[in-house]
């Protein structure tokens, strides 16, 4: 049944028909309203046998993850940004475990400079820890990959991430349907471990491994990641069909057909790149999209028959490798190895700065005419940039990089509302880090 | 019937108690044919290894308590090194190693689930050096503390990070000389500071039960063991277990040096209940601490080659500090039975 709900009480609504038995987390922005909701309905007993644990850190919400899963409970945490690198250890560890712990990950740049709204750095920052890790572009979606996730999880033995958007996606309200506790009970079966702490039958868990079989542990956990590219699609059709609405699964493609050029991109910026989209083909330009929903395992074979024969690729990444480029981008350029069709990287949206329908327009014009670098920022503030590098050449101390660009760009104008450089998402009340 | 004659239960200068002489029902858990081996033979701990020993009383005596309905997680260090070389391993009871600062999290997390499992009954022992207790693992073990999960935690101190090549650790002593504090310039191994004293820590957190042990009295140790998990909540246990390889000490002198570290007065023995101290082994046989300190290579700088005091100051520091450590303990306030003599 569709009702007007916010994004994080969706999905906490989601997870608890998931029946989780622990639930443990630390507060950080914008992942808070999810583990609140969640705390409320253990505390309700609607949760019961639940156990909700509020722990001193990131480091010890993993851990307290990890001890549980291991001991056959279906385990459920939530975090983002400098939270999941304050827990990165414990991450690789889950994922080396093969535990299938399920984590929202309410996607938020990683500092410093300190920052609290939305981009991908903090989930590219794992990217390599051996999770699934699934985006949603709309809060529908990451209700239901957090039903799949768990479903997943538990079948190949490995953690899943939802990685959904902070305030774009978390703090939105809008119409959601939240799957019936009835057809999440008929989709997910009770959790049965692959391996258990169990007196009847000790085992030992977490051993050393020597150079004699690192590499094949390694190596079954690829396997295993790769299962998981015939496992999302069928997972995805199943639910779809209890649920009545499609399910994403690997990719999204948009209006690709006979394309010009395409624009690749995960999460909640696939709504206004649509929208880019519509209006140019009204405008008369071929161009379409590739919305990546699941970004690890990266299915390469999927992009690849998706883009099919699209001439020229624009990748809109959120989060980048500086020093190099786009993280997406450089996935797909190596899905598309051989092709001999430009992969063009476009770095956007970071730290929550607003991606426009108009810059994507205007992005999608200059690869249709040839005129796009392999790699740009979208939207970059060139004249606080070069003040900032010349304020650099003069004499030392300088100050930290982040205030000599605030003084440049606050000096200059007052701007309105949604242009570059105000931050879509909380109000003042909720600017909390 | 003659009245008996007084058993002598202490026959080495050592006051230890044997076996042999105990009815069957005060001697060891170790001591029982039918003990559960939690830790069996096999394992690569180096010789007279005080790790070893304590946690081989530790988890038996926890077994034994638990009818064998427990579970053990494990820091990163020794013991978890040398007991588990893939694929092989020397536990014999469900364990669990996730990482190097996190066991009281990971272990809280297993309570949990077997809480919500409905098997209350299934107990949790937590392990970990001093390294994954004092330093690394200290913001997760408060937390647990601060939560009053149900686990055991269980430090195994031998006072430096062993497992990787016993470089200085909070729980290290002064003048002690490691990898990272060498015994070298004008203030020779480890930097005089106030110490750690996580015993402290926990009975400050008012837990139900805080206790402190040496390999050198096992029956001591193996009681604690039992009184832990006659409670529910987060209990800690602090065992001296002396390192030959880290502290340059005999393996033959291991149970030694842990004994002269309690009767120096350097290492107090004790338990605490709900925070306060209820319970302190006496020494009977008060030492010096040098005698102590020249037992052990880490400490060879202090003495010259015919053994004479070389630093006298540094061994009069070292004095001072047993002598407050006893005195901050206190030994007056004994409420329990400590020896076996008073208990009959
Ligand atoms: C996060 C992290 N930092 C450092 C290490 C390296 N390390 C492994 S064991 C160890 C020392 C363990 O010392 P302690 O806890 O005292 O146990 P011991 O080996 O002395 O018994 C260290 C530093 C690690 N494994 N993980
Ligand atoms: S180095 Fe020390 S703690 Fe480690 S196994 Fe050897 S004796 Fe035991
Ligand atoms: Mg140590």
């Amino acid at each position: 049944m569709l009702q007007q709900v916010e994004g994080s009480q969706a999905v906490a609504e989601a997870v608890a028909a998931c029946r989780p038995r622990v639930v443990c987390a630390y507060p950080i922005t914008p992942q808070t309203h999810i583990v609140e909701a969640l705390g409320r309905m253990v505390r309700s007993g609607a949760l019961a046998p639940c156990r909700f644990l509020n722990v001193e850190s990131e480091f010890a919400a993993m851990s307290v993850a990890i001890g549980a899963s291991a001991t056959g409970a279906r385990v459920y945490t939530a975090t983002a940004s400098q939270g999941l690198l304050f827990m990165a250890e414990a991450v690789y560890n889950a994922g080396g475990l093969g535990l299938p712990v399920v984590m929202t990950l309410a996607d938020r740049a990683v500092g410093a400079p300190i920052n609290i709204w939305n981009d991908h750095s903090d989930a590219m920052a794992v990217r390599d820890a051996g999770w699934v890790q699934l985006f949603a572009s709309s809060n529908q979606e990451a209700v239901d990959q957090h039903v799949l996730a768990f479903r997943l999880a538990e079948e190949l033995s490995v953690p899943v991430m939802v990685c959904m958007d902070g305030f774009v996606l978390t703090h939105a309200t809008e119409a959601v349907s939240v799957p019936d506790p009835s057809d999440v009970d008929a989709f997910l079966p009770p959790f049965r471990p692959r391996q258990v702490l169990d007196p009847a039958d000790p085992m030992s868990i977490g051993a050393m491994v020597g150079p004699e079989a690192f590499t094949e542990v390694r190596y079954l956990a690829h396997l295993r990641m790769l299962a998981a590219l015939d496992r999302v699609p069928a997972l995805a059709a199943e639910l779809g069909e209890r649920v009545g609405r499609p399910v994403p699964a690997l990719v999204a493609p948009y209006r690709l057909q006979g394309a010009d050029v395409a624009l690749v991109a995960m999460g909640s910026v696939l709504g206004t790149i649509a929208d880019a989209v519509d209006a140019l083909r009204d405008a008369g330009h071929r161009v379409g999209a590739l919305g990546v929903t699941t970004f690890r395992p990266f299915p390469a074979a999927a992009v690849r028959d998706a883009l099919g024969a699209v001439p020229s690729v624009v990748v809109v990444d959120r989060a980048f490798s500086p020093g190099f480029g786009g993280v997406l981008a450089t996935d797909v350029a190596m899905a598309l190895a051989g092709a001999d069709v430009p992969v063009a990287s476009v770095v956007a949206g970071l730290g929550g700065r607003p991606v426009t329908e108009a810059s994507l327009r205007r992005l999608a014009e200059r690869a249709l005419d040839g005129s796009l670098e392999a790699l740009s920022f979208l939207d970059l503030d060139r004249p606080a940039v070069e003040a900032a590098l010349a304020a650099d050449g003069s004499a030392r101390p300088t100050g930290p990089t982040a205030e000599s660009v605030l003084r440049h760009r606050g000096a200059r104008s007052r701007r309105p509302p949604g242009s570059p450089g105000t931050p879509a998402g909380p109000t003042s009340t909720e600017v909390a880090s | 019937m003659t009245q008996q004659a007084p058993v002598k239960y202490y026959q080495v200068g050592s006051f230890a108690v044997g076996n042999r002489l105990l009815p069957s029902e005060l001697r060891t858990v170790q001591s029982d044919p039918a003990r559960a081996n939690s830790l069996t033979s096999g394992h690569r701990a180096c010789q007279g290894c005080g790790e070893a020993l304590a946690a081989r009383y530790v988890l038996d005596a926890a077994m034994r308590a638990t009818d064998g309905r427990l579970v053990a997680v494990n820091a990163t260090g020794c013991l978890e090194v040398f007991t588990t070389p893939y694929p092989e391993t020397s536990w014999r009871l469900p364990w669990l190693h996730s990482l190097f600062g996190n066991a009281p999290a990971v272990a809280a997390g297993v309570a949990a689930a077997l809480e919500t499992a409905g098997r209350g009954d299934v107990r949790v022992v937590a392990q970990a050096g001093d390294g994954g207790t004092v330093d690394i693992g200290m913001g997760c073990l408060s937390g647990m503390f601060e939560r009053g999960d149900d686990v055991l935690f269980v430090c195994y101190d031998n006072q430096a990070y062993m497992n990787t090549g016993v470089q200085r650790s909070g729980a290290t002593p002064p003048a002690a000389r490691t990898a990272t504090t060498e015994a070298i310039g004008p203030s020779p191994g480890n930097p005089f500071g106030q110490g750690k004293d996580v015993p402290a820590i926990a009975m400050a957190h008012r837990i139900p039960y805080v206790a402190t042990a040496t390999v050198a009295d096992l029956h001591d140790l193996e009681r604690k063991v039992e009184r832990a998990m006659a409670w529910h909540g987060a209990r800690y246990l602090h065992v001296l277990a002396p390192c030959p390889l880290g502290w340059g000490s005999e393996p033959a002198d291991t149970v030694r040096v842990a004994r002269l570290a309690h009767e120096s007065g350097l290492f107090p023995v004790y338990e605490a209940v709900q925070g306060e101290v209820t319970d302190v082994l006496p020494v009977r046989r008060k030492v010096r601490v040098e005698e102590y300190l020249r037992l052990q290579r880490r400490f060879r700088h202090l003495f010259d080659e015919t053994g004479a005091v070389r630093e006298p100051e540094t061994v009069a520091a070292l004095q001072r500090m047993a002598d407050q450590a006893v005195r901050r303990v206190g030994s007056g306030r004994t409420t329990h039975r400590t020896t076996y003599e008073e208990s009959r």
